[in-house]
């Protein structure tokens, strides 16, 4: 008998309401994260695996089992799916206590069992002596961990959360995802979360999938979506700010180089052959791979992609600042790097100051051209 | 006092809100949540009695229930007496008039159910039954209560349809608010007084029980 996948694997196309075609794996107790602009299809991704809603097209299965499969005509209900759903306001059973909104979701078992399982789970989210009270008697951060327990009571095969942190200050939001990535080495379940919130993204998930217009553009870990964008919208989702057009001149497969012209300068990048010589690409460098160079002392590191310019914008943020560099002077081509303030204030940085940079062959990443959208 | 015809009143208010509430639930649920061909139509028939003379509403429930009816001859048939001057008939026209003031209430009650809620109590496993038991039905309780409340306190006040449905017969027909006329025709102040009072303290009552729990359910959502 050929194994069974443990994971759960969603496969959706429609075109109304919400356009999609999107695919989806979860392996078990890895933690997944959909991100996108509001209105791409996240939440609907998402109620679709619970059966809250069923595409024109596509297959659900989990540890398994079908739960979906539009041509075979199967589509079994949340009853039947054994999901756990967070929802983004909680949706507690408001006329019930903690407790009992817990002991809702485990009516399938005999009375004695429900108060023992229900204090484990009250235990497991950390509201002992609260038990008795009514959502409305409780803050935000425990009505999200009732809300939890309640997903979790049913022993789900799968945990879904929309925006779970999105109604909490945040203080209350630190606590919740700390417990979550505890919760995750107790549970061994595929979990997805949607959020709008790229901290929440970059720090709790194992993979992200940037999903637009109902379509994932891109999936894989934080990282390498910031590293290595493959287009344009991916680098914009992942809310990275130094994306500028330059020419692909060659590449120099020997060195592991590929060199583009932008502005004046001849910059060398990693090896990436897969965009043509001579054609224009997008590229894009995160904040972590430019180097300020010291000013009035230069060094050999210094080499590596230089590029001249003054500071058009400097913004202390506690111990960060950030400097917006205007390249060439040119106040449409401006590079924005992080320092640490003790540095800027040490190398007299200031709005005006001549400045030079090291734009890192490792960090800098081409993609096709594409089309600027408007922001909005 | 003609203890008889409150006798009667109540009797009548008790019963419509017995047959008239299972009905007002399972409607106000499916106006308040399906989306259907019609639906503004059978909106409108469920609100009509709001605004119909009680005479014109008369007429057409002795057109469709009178003894040349189709629904007239099937029910004395089945039960040896028409429906036009007895209890049955009155209580067939009592359910008719009192739709809007029970099956509005409980529309906007459930309505006001969030739906993400239902959407949680299928997640949780609950069955589309356990979901209304469970979770749907207290959470429109006091959509419930209006309505029965209602129900009630507009059966014991209603005159015109009763009138011309049941009459005036004694013991059979002839409910509190038809005694009070009655007693005023024969210039019988006294005993007019005393059950229009009656009937004073039941309306204020009830309405006043209906608007403390509009306060309360609104505290309960703030």
């Amino acid at each position: 008998m050929p194994e069974l996948d443990p994971g759960l694997k969603v496969r959706v196309q429609q075109e109304k309401p919400v356009p999609l075609n999107s695919e989806i794996y979860c392996a078990p107790g890895e933690l997944i994260a959909l991100i996108g602009p509001s209105g791409g299809g996240k939440t609907t991704l998402l109620r679709m695996i619970a059966g809250l809603e069923k595409p024109a097209k596509g297959e659900i299965s989990c540890a398994g089992d079908t739960w979906l499969d539009i041509e075979q005509g199967k589509c079994l209900s949340p009853q039947q799916r054994r999901i756990g759903y967070v929802f983004q306001d909680y949706a507690l059973f408001p006329h019930l206590s903690a407790v009992q909104n817990i002991e809702a979701a485990l009516l399938h078992l005999p009375r004695a069992s429900r108060r023992e399982k229900s204090s484990t789970l009250i235990d497991m989210v950390n509201l002992g002596g609260l038990e008795e009270r009514l959502p409305g008697q409780l803050s935000g951060g425990q009505r999200q961990r009732i809300a939890l327990a309640r997903a979790l009571a049913r022993e789900p095969k799968v945990l879904l959360m929309d925006e779970p942190f999105s109604a909490v200050d945040q203080v209350t939001r630190r606590k919740l995802q700390y417990e979550l990535v505890q919760l995750r080495q107790r549970i061994n379940l595929p979990i997805i979360f949607v959020t709008h919130d790229l901290n929440d993204a970059m720090s709790l998930a194992d993979r992200i999938y940037a999903i637009s217009r109902g379509v994932t553009l891109q999936n894989g870990p934080p990282m390498e979506l910031i590293r290595y964008p493959d287009s344009l919208s991916v680098a914009r989702l992942m809310d990275l700010q130094n994306i500028f057009e330059g020419q692909v001149i060659n590449h120099d497969a020997d060195n592991g180089l590929s060199r583009i012209k932008w502005l004046d300068y001849v910059l060398e990048a990693r090896l990436q052959e897969e965009h043509t010589p001579g054609v224009t690409v997008n590229w894009v460098i995160p904040p972590s791979y430019i180097v300020l160079h010291r000013r009035h002392r230069p060094s050999h590191g210094e080499r590596e992609n230089p590029v001249h310019g003054i500071v058009g914008e400097l913004t202390v943020l506690g111990e960060n600042t950030v400097i917006s560099m205007l390249v060439n002077g040119q106040q449409e081509q401006r590079l924005s790097l992080t320092v640490s303030s003790h540095v800027a204030e040490r190398n007299y940085i200031s709005v005006g100051a001549d400045i030079s940079v090291s734009l890192l062959q490792q960090g800098l990443h081409l993609m096709p051209l594409q089309e600027r959208e408007p922001s909005g | 006092m003609e203890w008889s015809a409150l006798d009667l009143s109540l009797n009548l208010a008790f019963w419509t809100c017995v047959i008239l509430l299972p009905l007002a639930v399972l409607l106000g649920r499916v106006l308040a949540w399906n989306k259907f061909r019609g639906k503004a139509f059978v909106e409108a028939l469920v609100a009509v009695p709001l605004v119909l003379p009680p005479t014109v509403l008369g007429y057409y429930l002795i057109l469709s229930f009178g003894g040349d009816s189709s629904i007239g001859r099937f029910y004395e048939a089945l039960s040896g007496h028409g429906l036009v001057f007895t209890f049955d008939g009155l209580l067939l026209a009592s359910i008719i008039f009192n739709l809007p003031f029970a099956v509005q209430p409980m529309q906007r009650a459930f309505e006001a159910v969030p739906m993400n809620v239902r959407e949680a109590a299928w997640c949780s496993g609950m069955s589309n039954w356990l979901t209304f038991w469970r979770i749907e039905l207290p959470l429109a309780w006091t959509g419930m209560l209006s309505a029965l409340v209602l129900t009630f306190a507009h059966t014991l006040g209603e005159f015109g349809v009763v009138l011309m449905m049941g009459g005036n017969i004694p013991g059979q027909t002839r409910t509190l608010s038809i005694a009070i006329y009655d007693r005023m025709q024969m210039f019988d102040y006294g005993s007019a007084g005393i059950m229009s009072a009656v009937l004073l303290s039941l309306s204020v009552a009830a309405i006043t029980f209906v608007y403390l729990l509009g306060y309360r359910r609104r505290r309960h959502h703030a």
